[in-house]
């Protein structure tokens, strides 16, 4: 048998009632939301996003084409040709990563021995036209170059861990 | 003229509520469904047969894209079954991260169940809430593992990294002052451990709002009670796991009956249903959210007190840290080893389960001795929740279809594979 009091607050629409009262509070309160373009969410040091080749702070390419990166890539995303360049180091001559292959699992920068491949912070890129996908040597050591500040003060943030 | 009585209906696979790419063909007398027929494969990605051409480790980040709400949950099935025929044993620490990573992404999957039913059965709101709380356990996995969802982060012989001391923090913008800035990031002040307190602390709360939203509510009691009702035995009989048994009232629970990791030390209850309908199930998820909740904190009480590695210090099977690789001969060549070739495991069999936010989600791995699985078996959960849609759904009508649909969980990552 249902109480009085129930079969009252049944058809009053009590529960319906509360209900409301708990959207009608949210209406009223902060919004939780970011402005995104003009504001972004805090993003960890470890993230994982577009990937980019380092150089050491005289300029040199990191790369020494060991081929590391290639092995372990799950998804053979990454493909290295090499060459002894002019002065008998060993180079690559072409390092393609298809960025529609990658799964962005950070294997390449793990396996990495010389801090060259990394996954930057950055995640906001798009593709115009077909075979932009690819991303080619110059284009991944230019990102590497314009965003070496950032990519060094994560890796020094994240060292203690790796 | 011949007199129409049946009516086949094709729902899906384009159809927001089949919560993926479901093709359910329906054969109706009127509104009253008579068949109810399940296509599957519009998702298959041949995991297991890819798994097969690749070094054991590599196949870790397409576990994630099983059941892509249950990330790390997927992760721990196949990293357990290595284990176990590597016949290794993580540290504590990393038993403990695992199981806390566990939890966090049960609370990741039941909210999104809860939003996504919610919304399937007409209740706009809770989605919009539940979205809310994802997001801060979305930011506990980025800043554990680099990615909000696909993490790779377990590994057999423990866990990629030890857990952050520091959250990272919003920067003002020209759209918030110093001063809210500095309120946002006011939870973010501490390592991810005190983050995740401070949610853990502020959830069960949230748990009650939903509640509010929800349990009592007569439109949500008409559209669920007594919809699509398993009986114990039944539900048995189908293969049901996880919270779709425990619905219909059978206290089976992994964590407790076979209790890996460290789950036997840990404090927790198995809520059970009593009639096996789609509000029992409803109440059954979002009791083990708070009992999720309750096993985060033990987590990191546990955690804090007890620094150490949280990966084994076997050079045949995990690479070296980085900082000695780069010293020492010997470690990089376990470096290049095992990213090159990987680790052989001896020939052998082993299976596997942990208890899925959705069920059991078992991992059968044989090895011949090489350094890539023979054969990779994985068991979804959702696979036999969705073989008995068509006698949960039989005699119910139209709209029920989709509260049944919604209350089992499908998610077609783990069922198409």
């Amino acid at each position: 048998m249902r109480s009085l009091k129930e079969i009252v607050k049944s058809f009053m629409l009590w529960e319906l009632l509360v209900g409301l009262k708990l959207t009608g509070r949210y209406v009223l309160s902060k919004k939780i939301t970011i402005q995104y373009p003009e504001e972004t969410t805090p993003i960890s040091p470890r993230f994982r996003g577009l990937h980019a080749l380092r150089r050491y702070p005289n300029g040199e390419e990191r790369c020494i084409a060991c081929k590391l990166c290639e092995a372990v890539c799950p998804a053979l995303a990454i493909t290295i040709e090499s060459a002894p360049r002019e002065d008998g180091s060993r180079r690559t001559t072409r390092y393609d990563i298809d960025l529609f292959k990658c799964i962005y699992c950070g294997f390449c920068e793990e396996s990495c021995p010389v801090d060259s491949i990394v996954e930057t912070h950055w995640s906001q890129y798009h593709f115009e036209h077909r075979g932009e996908n690819i991303m080619t040597k110059p284009m991944l050591l230019a990102i590497g170059d314009r965003y070496e500040a950032e990519i060094a003060k994560a890796r020094a943030e994240d060292a203690p861990y790796r | 003229m011949t007199e129409l009585h049946n009516y086949t209906l094709n729902f899906g696979p384009q159809h927001p509520a089949a919560h993926g790419v479901l093709r359910l063909v329906l054969e109706t007398e009127g509104e009253v469904i008579r068949r109810a027929d399940p296509h599957i494969g519009l998702l298959h990605r041949a995991t297991e047969k890819l798994a097969e051409s690749k070094p054991y480790n590599q196949s870790i980040g397409y576990m994630d894209r099983l059941d892509y709400v249950s990330m790390m949950c997927n992760e721990h099935g196949y990293v357990l079954a290595l284990e176990k025929l590597l016949g290794i044993t993580p540290p504590v620490r990393a038993q403990y991260i695992r199981v806390m990573f566990d939890e966090i992404t049960r609370l990741l999957n039941h909210l999104l169940w809860l939003g996504a039913h919610a919304l399937d059965i007409g209740a706009m709101a809770v989605f919009l809430y539940a979205f809310r709380e994802r997001e801060d356990l979305l930011d506990c996995y980025e800043a554990v593992s680099g990615a909000r969802m696909h993490a790779t982060y377990y590994r057999p012989g423990g866990v990629y990294r030890d857990l952050p001391n520091k959250m990272p923090q919003y920067t003002p913008s020209a759209w918030r002052s110093e001063k809210e800035t500095r309120e946002m990031n006011e939870k973010r002040q501490g390592s991810l451990l005190d983050f995740i307190q401070a949610f853990c602390e502020a959830f069960p709360q949230r748990v009650d709002e939903y509640e509010t939203l929800l349990t009592d509510n007569r439109i949500w009691k008409q559209r669920t009670v007594d919809i699509g009702v398993v009986t114990a035995e039944r539900a048995l009989q189908l293969g049901f796991t996880g919270p779709m048994l425990r619905g219909s009232g059978v206290a089976w629970d992994l964590r407790k009956k076979q209790p890996y990791e460290v789950y036997a030390d840990l404090d927790f209850a198995i809520p059970v249903g009593k009639n096996g309908d789609c509000y029992d199930r409803y109440l059954v998820r979002v009791e083990e959210m708070r009992q999720s909740n309750h096993i985060i904190l033990q987590c990191i009480d546990w955690l804090r007190k007890n620094p150490g590695p949280v990966i084994l210090e076997d050079a045949k099977v995990v690479p070296p840290p980085r900082a000695v690789m780069k010293e020492s001969m010997e470690a990089l060549i376990h470096h290049f080893k095992l990213f090159t070739e990987g680790y052989t495991i001896p020939a052998g069999e082993a299976y596997a389960a942990v208890e899925h936010p959705k069920g059991e989600f078992g991992v059968y791995l044989v090895s011949d001795g090489a350094n890539k699985p023979y054969r990779l078996k994985i068991r979804p959960a959702g696979f036999s929740h969705l073989a008995a849609l068509d006698e949960m759904s039989r005699g119910h009508m139209i709209a029920d279809v989709v509260s049944i649909l919604s209350s089992q969980d499908i998610v077609f990552g783990e069922i198409d594979r």
